[in-house]
């Protein structure tokens, strides 16, 4: 039941959007984000959509499969969008029940969110779909160490990073055999209100902790015999070396910024 | 012969917890490893072997006496990564000194730590990943191996330093007899074709036996030291600190208390087989 977490799942391809150097799609992310919440209305939106497509389609993930990752999200999706109809005013009133006021410009408000946050996740997951955590964290070491001069742990930041991404499969398939193990001595996870069954997940969550613990203590010590003393003096296997793909990606990003901007000057 | 590790009048306890006196482990103890030797330490949970173990690298500093690595004292903090680079430390437990989530990387850890040239460094991930026989799995991520391959990941993240020495410490005590015989094989490669000091630390006595020495131990103390032969024959000095010996050697004992004569350092079956032969062959002789 634990096994179909998505969230942060990497699906290794050789297309060119697998290939680009991890820095280069963190950067075109974030300036994916920026550029989505500068867009207002149909033509940038048209521009956005048309740019996520067609990385979707470089990268051969299909769209079944971006939004089957979003099902858990789904419940924030729609609340977003509730939300959107009922509080944005405007003059086309199109129902109104005692406090109840529904306008037109809600419903299209709302349904602007609701592509935003589609949008926005799609992005995101477009990035950690086509890059490999290692990768990820490895970008984002790299990104951040100009941070390093202000005293900002980045190494360290990213060590933990790699290391709970490596110990998510580990600690998952431990579950399991926790629940198992409580079941088979009677424990009952299924029946009763959220309030029972939040208290039947106790006598998982305590050998949880108590091996993740153990885990550390361990994994602390494996480090420390294979000479680990923090970033200092650490040199690695593969070097990241920006290459012509990641500049002319970098021009397609600044030309959608600028795009947006200039569709949102004129207010389209 | 050139010692690598050595343990001088060597004395631990652990710290004591909420005010209670210290546990102590050792109290002057002596042992000295020679170099390119495989060596097994024998003994039972709670007799020491392990905190020894990890005073073989500076993990555990001794509160009396000194322990040597290659002529390097431990207690010298400036030696540190030193004495670590040189003696390779395995757990048990492979899942929890697999760092990375691709086989190769996790390898590329110690040699990345040491600050290696990157293109060294891919030399010597190749390389050690060749010497586990896990070259073909260098993109894999560990947690889809099994645990006979991770716990031989583990030992190629050790290699990689290129030690002069490793330690393992109950590298088999979780792993299933195929994944027990796949790490033991190993072992044997990396002390015969690569000269490697071995210390192997195990509960089991077949793995001892398979040591140029083992060294029994009890309570902290060293109660046999010797080739496995000499070891497993003092049967009675095992088996009062709780040790059992190995099948074959049983064997030979209880048929030499039931009156028979029969020499206890024929330690594997085919050499068990072959004294009993010879025995039986007198024996029908002698009528």
């Amino acid at each position: 039941m634990l096994k179909d977490i998505t969230l942060g799942q990497y699906f290794p391809g050789k297309t060119i959007i697998h290939r680009l150097d991890p820095r280069t799609k963190i950067i075109m992310v974030v300036v994916y984000i920026v550029a989505l919440f500068l867009a207002v209305k149909y033509a940038s939106y048209g521009l956005m959509l048309a740019f996520l497509v067609s990385v979707m389609i470089l990268s051969r993930i299909s769209p079944k499969r971006l939004l089957s990752g979003m099902k858990p999200l789904i419940i924030i999706i729609l609340l977003t969008g509730i939300l959107n109809i009922f509080y944005t005013g405007g003059e086309h009133l199109l129902v109104h029940w005692r406090f109840i006021r529904i306008y037109r410009e809600g419903l299209i408000n709302a349904g602007y969110m609701i592509l935003r946050i589609i949008m926005l996740i799609s992005g995101t997951f477009l990035l950690t779909y086509t890059t490999s955590p290692i990768e990820l964290t490895d970008g984002l070491e790299r990104l951040l160490s100009p941070l390093k001069k202000l005293h900002v742990p980045v190494h360290e930041l990213s060590m933990m990073m790699c290391i709970a991404l490596r110990f998510i499969p580990t600690l998952i398939e431990e579950t399991d055999k926790i629940i198992a193990a409580q079941k088979a001595r009677g424990a009952d996870f299924e029946t009763g209100n959220i309030f029972r069954r939040a208290k039947a997940l106790v006598p998982i969550l305590v050998p949880m902790f108590i091996s993740a613990f153990r885990r550390a203590d361990e994994l602390a010590v494996a480090m420390e015999c294979r000479c680990y003393h923090g970033g200092e003096g650490r040199t690695r296997m593969k070097i990241m070396k920006m290459k012509l793909r990641d500049y002319v990606t970098f021009l397609i990003g600044a030309l959608l910024l600028a795009g947006v901007i200039v569709l949102r000057h004129f207010g389209l | 012969m050139e010692h690598s590790l050595q343990a001088e009048n060597l004395s631990f306890a652990y710290p004591a917890t909420d005010g209670g006196t210290p546990i102590p482990v050792f109290e002057g103890l002596d042992l000295t490893i020679e170099k390119g030797s495989f060596v097994a330490i024998l003994g039972h949970n709670g007799s020491g072997k392990s905190t020894l173990a990890k005073h073989f690298n500076a993990i555990l500093l001794p509160v009396c006496g000194r322990v040597c690595v290659f002529g390097m004292d431990t207690k010298d903090e400036e030696l540190l990564l030193e004495i670590r680079r040189n003696v390779g430390m395995v757990f048990q437990n492979p899942d929890n000194q697999i760092v990375a989530n691709v086989v190769e990387e996790d390898v590329a850890f110690a040699p990345e730590n040491l600050g290696v040239e990157p293109k060294q460094i891919r030399r010597r991930v190749d390389e050690a990943l060749k010497q586990v026989g896990m070259y073909e799995y260098r993109t894999h991520a560990p947690h889809l191996l099994s645990g006979g391959q991770k716990q031989r990941i583990a030992i190629a993240g050790v290699i990689a330093m290129r030690p002069e020495c490793i330690v393992l410490d109950e590298p088999t005590a979780m792993l299933d007899p195929k994944g027990r015989e796949e790490v033991l094989q190993t072992i044997l490669q990396l002390n015969r074709d690569h000269g490697m000091t071995v210390v192997l630390i195990t509960h089991h006595m077949e793995e001892a036996a398979l040591a140029d020495r083992v060294v029994a131990m009890a309570n902290g103390k060293i109660v046999c030291d010797g080739t496995p032969k000499q070891v497993f024959s003092q049967v009675e000095k095992l088996e009062a600190v709780g040790l059992t010996v190995p099948a074959t050697t049983r064997l030979l004992y209880e048929l030499n208390k039931a009156g028979m004569n029969l020499p206890l350092d024929a330690l594997s079956v085919e050499e068990c087989a072959q004294a009993l032969k010879e025995a039986l062959n007198q024996s029908s002789a002698a009528e």
